[in-house]
């Protein structure tokens, strides 16, 4: 009896696919899209300022406040803009290392080297943030440095400053693993055909290694950019009077002001910007590479 | 006495109308009958509290003696402290300790239950003034157990500042700049609109929790003007201390729980209250409408407010206790530690101290034209930018 | 390339890269290992003093104890659920054609793309709306969400890269699909499952913004952190049990790492 179902599922593949699919399925319809639905339908609503009940009488007043306000612009294109500054800099610091990595380390290195990646994200976040905050500090690590070897100390702590190299540090094996994942794939042989065409290595690494790696690098930076883009966190700890991001209005009204409709229709911004990121994204094979 | 009590009730009082305003636009309070005696303990208890409110010197005992296991959650305002109370349907956190700008919120908001004041046996010695405050009782139903009670203070830094400042002038002087840490909290207005009524009298800033748009804006230029001069908004006590401890200010406002951190870890920094005043605090332990644990809660309420405990928490956190037994037991633990601490305070050091309340848009007088909390948050966040 | 003169200079260059790449990822890691051993609770540079006592502490620590346990709970629990589904969407999505299939796939990344606060927000309200108490269950099913599309990706990339003429081979030979999958498909995944368990198991064991927003009074040991960051009472506790964490983790990580490295090498 079993047997038989069994056969008649695999005889049928779109009753496989259907077995398949449902449970992840059903899952994510249920916990996720319904909830983001619920959340994203809620900011249509508004909340008694006094009792903190939700009243649900329909109106665009949250997002007027939101997209009117020049309050609420600039906080936006702060964290867009620090989001694509954190995710150009770890491209940069990335590839480097992921081609050294992929094309200079032998296996022991390689795997070495993976395996120290690896390791800071078994490191409390919260407790790399704090580390940060006492390198910056005034009389933090990096000024007595700068102090030793008798340079000028930086005021970068509490900063937009801060933030940057805070990101940057914190996604950027996000990025590498991504980008190392595709210049491995990279045969060697291909290398060698384009120098023997006559390429100097500049050329190889424009015509032929970075198109090879474009998939991994969108994939890697759309962890960099959409991890910068929701944080609060991070500003709250090492952010400066002027460093409040998305994160932190939405978190304040959903933790302090209780006011979810408004945070739902702010939240609205990052979902746009990360919606259309992906497109983006996926056309250059970002998905295939993740 | 007499004296000391009429500047209580004045200046900690919301005024009737206020009371009468919430009751005709609201459904009401929470109703249930308090218990009328303190069952066996449920085994757990969950807090939300001030950081420094639920310290293991006196938790542990509490656990010990009453097998209530404590789980603690911080909060670092008293915003985030009503929604904590009303997240997940109100039914995860049994106690709180509400500060006079988060009580009537949570009472009007039904979140918290009445109180047996009967049932906790350090009530009959609280400071009159403290037993039924207009901020945990209404209409002689007690919504909370006054706990501590103290001022917000100017804090710096001795090495760099060595003339101690007299004014909060000090928190908008330009030659601090990039220096000045204030805490990032929407009532912080009032503390410039305290400075302002003392500066500016001709703004007519009686309170400075009733502020109509004109006296606003005015408050809100200096707050943009101090803006320029600060390094960070502290979020947490801990962002200030560490501020301190690295040299990344040398001036701000504070909690003495910070100066006495700072103070145990050898940091040079002394705090006061300038000549203008100094907003504050009172705080109650108040039981959520829907608490889980309601017995080990009223065995906290009982135990928090017995002289020892009472002793413990002002040293700790700087601040003074209600119940005026623990003057005493405050010498006890360090000599002089009473009088330090206000365990011993005059109607004239109250005076001082503006008691953090919710902003309305009823002031006093039966005018309407103030602004509402709900205009001091957005205030807040522009001048923020 | 142009000549080994070249290629050395490069590898020289880029090695130098690289060991910079690793002082910026490794500095502040020491200097949490190092402060572990502070003799204040308030951090400043440079360390004020040397003591092992917080170890001690640290070890006595209920409340560490249960957070620790608490949050290898909720990301054992996770892992295996976004084992189970993960793996299964991605079966679903690389084997059929179906409809909506490019949607389903674009869909499934988006609990990492959007910002947690997002996801940890609508959960909220969501559970507070069905009436759902928080508990160590909403932790799990917050957590799962998007550890289920890390393993996805980890899974389908693998299918990706499987060369179809095996399967094939197998069934050309007589085996049937169940023994196929069995016998070929099944080991040659198996590294990308564990892979992507591992990392899952990590992003979960060290997730703030979800579980700030799914977690009632239960404290995970991320939670647990903050908490004492905020208190600022005994911060040198927050170092020791990263300290521990890490001493924990680094043998398992190096032995995952070894074995996905092998079993990468195998069918490149």
């Amino acid at each position: 009896m079993k047997l038989a179902l069994a056969a008649l599922v695999w005889r049928r593949p779109w009753l496989r696919s259907l077995l398949l699919l449902s449970p992840p399925f059903a899952w994510f319809v249920a916990f996720y899209l319904a909830a983001l639905v619920a959340l994203f339908v809620s900011a249509f609503w508004q909340v008694d300022g006094f009792t903190g009940e939700i009243q649900e009488n329909w109106t665009f007043d949250n997002f007027r406040a939101v997209f009117g306000d020049e309050v609420y612009r600039r906080i936006g294109l702060r964290t867009i803009g620090i989001a694509a500054a954190v995710t150009l800099t770890d491209v940069l610091l990335a590839f480097p290392f992921a081609y050294f990595m992929a094309q200079f380390a032998g296996p022991k290195l390689r795997a070495a080297l993976m395996t120290a990646v690896m390791l800071p994200l078994w490191s409390s976040y919260l407790a790399r943030v704090y580390a940060w905050r006492l390198i910056l500090a005034h009389d933090g690590a990096l000024n007595w440095l700068l102090t030793e070897i008798g340079l000028p100390t930086l005021s970068v702590g509490y900063s937009n400053w801060a933030m940057w190299i805070v990101f940057s540090y914190l996604w950027l094996p996000f990025m590498i693993l991504p980008v190392y994942a595709g210049l491995e794939r990279i045969p060697q042989s291909l290398l060698e055909a384009s120098s023997d065409l006559g390429a100097g290595a500049w050329r190889t690494l424009r015509k032929v290694i970075l198109p090879l790696a474009l998939p991994g690098i969108a994939a890697g930076s759309i962890s960099c950019f959409s991890l910068t883009l929701g944080d609060y966190v991070t500003p709250m700890l090492v952010g400066g009077p002027g460093s409040d991001f998305i994160g932190n209005v939405v978190y304040v009204n959903v933790g302090v002001s209780n006011n979810v409709p408004f945070a739902a229709a702010f939240a609205t911004l990052p979902l746009v910007v990360i919606a259309i990121y992906l497109l983006i994204a996926r056309k250059l094979g970002a998905f295939e590479a993740m | 006495m007499k004296a000391v009590r009429k500047t209580w009730s004045s200046r900690l009082a919301v005024p009737t109308a206020v009371v009468l305003a919430f009751s005709q636009t609201l459904a009401g309070v929470a109703q249930a009958a308090p218990p009328t005696k303190i069952g066996p303990g449920e085994g757990v208890l969950n807090l939300v509290a001030w950081e420094g409110y639920a310290e293991d010197q006196w938790v542990k005992p509490f656990e010990a003696q009453t097998g209530c296991k404590v789980n603690r959650k911080y909060a670092g305002s008293s915003d985030e402290m009503v929604t904590l109370m009303r997240q997940g349907g109100g039914n995860q956190y049994d106690l709180v300790s509400a500060s006079g700008d988060a009580t009537l919120r949570l009472i009007y908001g039904k979140n918290v239950a009445p109180l047996n004041v009967k049932l906790i046996d350090g009530y009959k010695d609280f400071i009159p003034q403290l037993k039924s405050p207009p901020h945990n009782t209404i209409k002689g139903v007690h919504y909370g157990i006054s706990y501590e009670w103290g001022p917000n203070t100017l804090l710096w830094n001795t090495k760099k500042i060595t003339e101690a400042p007299k004014s909060w002038a000090a928190v908008y002087d330009p030659q601090y700049k990039g220096m000045v840490t204030v805490p990032d909290n929407a009532i912080q207005i009032a503390d410039a609109a305290l400075y302002l009524s003392k500066t500016e009298p001709k703004l007519g800033i009686k309170d400075p929790y009733e502020l109509n748009e004109k006296q606003m804006d005015a408050v809100v230029d200096l707050l943009k003007q101090q803006r320029l001069l600060i390094k960070k908004y502290w979020a947490l006590a801990s962002d200030e201390i560490s501020l301190f401890q690295n040299g990344d200010v040398v001036i701000g406002a504070a909690w003495p729980y910070q100066t006495n951190t700072l103070k145990a870890a050898k940091v040079a920094v002394e705090e006061t209250i300038p000549a203008e005043g100094a907003t504050g605090w009172a705080d109650s332990w108040m039981l959520s409408a829907k608490s889980q644990h309601p017995n080990c809660a009223y065995k906290w309420m009982n135990w928090v407010t017995t002289p020892v405990v009472q002793a413990q928490q002002a040293i700790f956190f700087g601040e003074t206790p209600a119940n005026t037994l623990a003057c005493k037991e405050m010498d006890k633990i360090a000599a002089g530690a009473c009088s330090q601490y206000h365990g011993d305070a005059t109607a004239a050091y109250f005076n001082q101290i503006k008691f953090w309340k919710t902003p309305l848009k009823e002031c006093g007088g039966g005018k309407h034209d103030c602004l509402d909390y709900s205009v001091w948050q957005q205030k807040w966040q522009a001048i923020k930018g | 390339m142009a000549g080994p003169q070249t290629r050395r200079l490069t590898a020289t260059l880029l090695g130098s890269w690289v060991v910079l790449v690793l002082g910026f990822l490794f500095i502040p890691i020491i200097i949490i290992l190092t402060y572990a051993f502070d003799t204040s609770t308030i951090q400043g540079w440079p360390i004020a003093g040397f003591t092992t006592h917080w170890f001690v502490d640290t070890w006595a620590d209920e409340e560490v104890r249960e957070a620790f346990l608490l949050s290898t709970e909720v990301a054992l629990a996770a892992t295996l659920l976004a084992v189970l589904l993960g793996s299964l969407a991605a079966f679903a999505v690389y084997r059929f054609a179906f409809f909506g299939k490019e949607v389903f796939s674009f869909l499934l990344i988006l609990p990492i793309a959007l910002p947690g606060i997002i996801t940890g927000m609508a959960l909220n309200s969501y559970f507070v709306f069905w009436g759902i108490d928080l508990s160590i269950w909403t932790i799990i099913i917050g957590h799962a969400t998007f550890c289920i599309v890390i393993v996805y990706n980890n899974v389908i990339a693998r299918l990706r890269r499987l060369p179809s003429s095996w399967v094939e081979a197998s069934q050309d030979l007589g085996a049937g699909a169940f023994t196929t999958f069995r016998r070929i498909t099944l080991p040659m995944i198996a590294t990308s499952v564990g892979a992507g368990a591992l990392l899952a198991f990590a992003l979960s064991f060290d997730e703030v913004i979800v579980s700030t927003f799914t977690a009632g009074a239960q404290t995970t040991l991320p939670l647990w952190i903050f908490g004492a960051i905020r208190l600022g009472q005994k911060l040198p506790e927050v170092n020791v049990v990263v300290f521990g964490v890490i001493a924990i983790t680094l043998v398992p990580v190096i032995l995952a790492q070894k074995l996905i490295g092998d079993a990468g090498r195998l069918h490149k």
